[in-house]
């Protein structure tokens, strides 16, 4: 069911929601989160599938803010999505125009779930110190994501610069997968030390240099960082040991080969996830992920200063 | 472990999820319900979580005339139909390059040769590295025959101490307190304790673990998680279908044996167990084992447990047969398809709360869950009138379906009367977390290969439910015959009797 309400305030849409409880059955209660998004018209719609999809995991009120032009009067449109329109939550969709565009909090605040954590989610571009903008503030989790933005090696140092404990960048969330293969390669004997290590990812792809300074962090040794051109995605990681190389190298969009000494290779299915799969794994922990924290702060200087950055060209496989 | 010396895991890295490490799954018995409807599909539910090794291999062994390609496609057939995730062709692919199949016999040796070059040969072409875990799905009578083929042809034994060999045996766990030795014996025989992963799906699933979330890490319930406030408990396994096609199995089991020795035993122990020390397997087993020691039976056994059999009715909007007019049911038998007992534990925490577990065939519908009836309130500062209709507070563990807890509790109703009332107040697994949650055999399957322990039993569980259960199964074989009960109703009369006689009834789950 979708509701419009055009020229409203946030007040009238509460009492929609209330009336719509007690007529329909439409059911708020058992709702674990608030997430709000904060976007522009080009990604609302994409975004609020994505939201949807993790909504099936987490049941939440969705948020979404949506920022108009920001000239002539200040106006407030709002949408009601509930029951097969929403997936397992309840949409709202709230058009600022007009001076209204610099004030999103004062929509957001009336239509919070009363003693359930707020996730702020930026899908593309995002504040430079996510912690010190109002919607920021009010969120125990503040998800961005450096890949979507127009510039994302320059988005991943402003993440650094403006980092707060509860930040997270869904670059990291991509990484999780390739982390725990790494993480299980090492988890096999013989135990002995990496000595060097080689990222090669897409020139522009903040999941590989985070990947890098992750290593470079945890392993303590050079890790070098490949930018490939031809790629976007992150291609493969090598960790050299004095017995040989683990290798995992993912040459298609798909499945991932791994390579260790004395074993034969072994496939491993590693699909790119979507969106809205790595939305609902940040979903899954409402504390701040410490360890990007480490990595963003420690990590990315580690890698540049005792690692070194080189170039290759990848030619598309497929 | 090799877990701590691992710089790249870190405890506060909670994303992080741990990867089995390259292992095959070698299944006996792959042609059977169960195979095809729950351990295929959480094979590759895992495979889809990202959550297998690379290489992982798994290995049907049947007496079927069946090349690798037919069992692929009974595989695929069988994921494409029961799995939870979403079918996706890269992960199959990856998953059936995997797949091996060994016709045979279990008396066959060559069979198990054939079977030991398979898995030989996996190591190299998959690398699956010497780690292998066999899934034994098939009849107990069995277990003794595989076990020794697996050690005669050197399947049983890793060949370094970087290798594992693991088995994996299903419910039941002998039939009394000596056939669980005997059965015990003949694995223990050839595997170590530690090798040994009974499974015991319930325990498998996420509410089982929410009981321990629950009284472990609030502070709202176990305050009042004793008899002075506790009155009884109530745990209750019920199913709406009869016992079908599984005649040969099910006769002369019985459904004390086929449930209540381990799901409601076991339930049993984690709601009336002490706080473990922290949840290490051992010492997790230490305090069911403790629990599950102090059990008491009835004195009288005719008053205090009830047994039955259900009659041809109509259950659900269908006529249905009896028991005893079932296929391959003997007119005469006297194996029980309902069974309630009572319970006592000899601890301060439970003296004089009485457990009551019940399970049945063909019952009203399908559930299970655990009900703790709490005490009326020692005072009741209103009129007589007004609290007629108030009863006694409970909080409901449902285990399944609809996963989540209740709580019953009085409310006033509206209006100008004092007049109170019960309500209930609801949580809903499925509504305040995920609409999916991972299959109890997902869990398992991949505890088994991580070699992580804490939700199966241990031998000793085993023979502590069965010196609880042995003495009831003595006194109903000696004494009389199951009652009969009508299909699709709550069980036998004597069964409320038997409540009745302790001024209590049974609730309608």
């Amino acid at each position: 069911m979708i509701i419009d309400l055009p020229k409203t305030t946030s007040s009238d849409v509460g009492k929609r929601l209330i009336d719509l409880r007690e007529k329909h059955g439409a059911v708020t209660l058992g709702r674990v989160l608030t997430l709000a998004l904060i976007t522009d018209e080009d990604n609302a719609e994409s975004a609020i599938a994505s939201a949807n999809h993790a909504s099936h995991e987490h049941p939440c009120r969705i948020i979404a803010v949506i920022k108009g032009t920001s000239r002539g009067s200040a106006r407030l449109d709002a949408q009601i999505r509930v029951g097969g329109d929403a997936g397992a939550s309840e949409v709202i969709v709230l058009r600022t125009f007009g001076p209204l565009t610099a004030h999103p909090v004062s929509v957001v605040v009336p239509l919070l779930l009363p003693d359930a954590p707020l996730v702020a989610w930026w899908p593309a571009e995002a504040p430079e110190v996510p912690a010190e903008d109002p919607v920021g503030a009010l969120a125990q989790r503040r998800i961005t994501d450096a890949a979507a933005c127009k510039r994302p090696s320059a988005a991943l140092t402003d993440r650094a610069h403006g980092y707060r404990p509860g930040d997270t960048d869904l670059a990291w969330t991509r990484l999780t997968l390739w982390r725990a293969l790494l993480a299980a390669a090492l988890d096999q004997p013989p135990h002995e030390d990496v000595t060097s290590v080689r990222v090669v990812g897409g020139s522009e792809n903040p999941s590989a240099d985070l990947l890098a300074g992750w290593l470079s962090m945890t392993l303590r040794c050079p890790v070098t960082r490949t930018k490939a051109t031809g790629v976007d995605g992150m291609l493969s990681v090598r960790l050299d040991r004095p017995s040989g190389p683990i290798v995992i190298e993912r040459p298609d969009e798909d499945v991932a080969v791994l390579s260790t000494p004395d074993r034969v290779d072994r496939k491993v299915a590693l699909p790119r996830r979507s969106a809205g799969e790595c939305l609902a794994e940040e979903l899954r922990r409402l504390d701040p992920d410490e360890v990007y924290g480490d990595v963003l702060l420690h990590g990315l200087e580690l890698q540049r200063e005792t690692g070194k950055t080189t170039r290759t060209k990848v030619k598309a496989k497929r | 472990m090799t877990w701590l010396a691992n710089p790249l895991r870190d405890k506060r890295d909670k994303r992080l999820p741990r990867i089995a490490g390259p292992s095959s799954l070698v299944i006996f018995g792959v042609t059977g319900d169960l195979a095809r409807k729950k351990l295929m599909p959480a094979v590759y539910d895992l495979a889809n979580r990202g959550l297998l090794p690379p290489g992982f291999s798994l290995v049907g062994f049947a007496r079927r005339e069946w090349a690798t390609q037919d069992f692929s496609r009974q595989v695929h057939d069988a994921v494409k139909e029961h799995a939870r995730t979403p079918f996706s062709e890269a992960t199959w692919r990856q998953l059936s390059e995997g797949i091996r199949f060994v016709p045979g016999d279990f008396s066959d040796d060559d069979a198990f040769d054939e079977l030991e070059r398979t898995v030989r040969k996996l190591d190299e072409q998959q690398g699956t590295g010497g780690n292998h875990a066999f899934y034994l799905s098939i009849p107990p009578s069995f277990f003794d025959v595989v076990c020794k083929q697996l050690a005669r042809s050197g399947l049983a034994e890793p060949e370094n101490e970087d290798q594992w060999r693991r088995v994996v045996i299903e419910k039941p766990f002998g039939h009394n307190l000596q056939s669980a030795r005997e059965l015990n014996a003949v694995v223990e025989d050839i595997f170590p304790a530690d090798s040994i992963f009974r499974i015991d799906h319930y325990l498998g699933k996420e509410t089982v673990q929410n009981i321990m979330a629950l009284r472990f890490a609030n502070q709202l319930f176990e305050p009042t998680w004793n008899a002075h406030y506790v009155d009884h408990v109530q745990i209750t396994m019920a199913e709406d279908i009869g016992i079908g096609g599984r005649a040969g199995y099910y006769d002369g089991i019985g459904a004390a044996r086929d449930v209540i020795q381990n799901h409601l035993l076991q339930l049993l122990a984690l709601v009336a167990m002490e706080e473990p020390v922290s949840f290490d397997p051992s010492d997790l087993r230490a305090e069911k084992e403790k629990v599950l020691s102090a059990v008491r039976l009835p004195a009288d056994l005719t008053k205090h447990t009830a047994r039955g059999q259900y009659a041809a009715g109509w259950a659900g909007g269908t006529p249905v047969r009896g028991y005893l007019e079932e296929d391959g049911i003997a007119p005469d038998s006297r194996t029980e398809t309902y069974a309630a007992v009572r319970l006592d534990i000899d601890t301060r925490r439970w003296a004089g709360v009485p457990f009551y577990l019940r399970t049945g065939k063909r019952l009203g519908r399908r559930v299970t869950e655990v009900a703790v009836v709490f005490k009326r309130a020692p005072h009741l500062p209103f009129e007589s009138t007004a609290t007629e209709e108030l009863g006694e507070n409970a909080l409901v563990i449902r285990v399944q379906p609809d996963e989540g807890v209740t709580i019953r509790f009085g409310s006033k109703v509206p209006g100008t009367a004092m007049e109170v009332r019960d309500v209930t107040m609801d949580f809903g697994y499925g509504y305040s977390f995920t609409e999916e949650s991972p299959e109890a055999y997902e869990r398992l399957i991949l505890d088994v290969l991580l070699g992580d322990p804490p939700l199966f039993p241990r031998h000793e569980e085993v023979e502590l439910s069965w010196k609880i259960l042995d003495p009831i199964e003595e006194f109903w074989a000696e004494n009389g015959t199951p009652e009969q009960y009508a299909s699709g109703g709550w069980g036998p009369k004597s069964a409320d009797e038997m409540l009745a006689r302790d001024g209590r009834h049974w609730r309608i789950p």
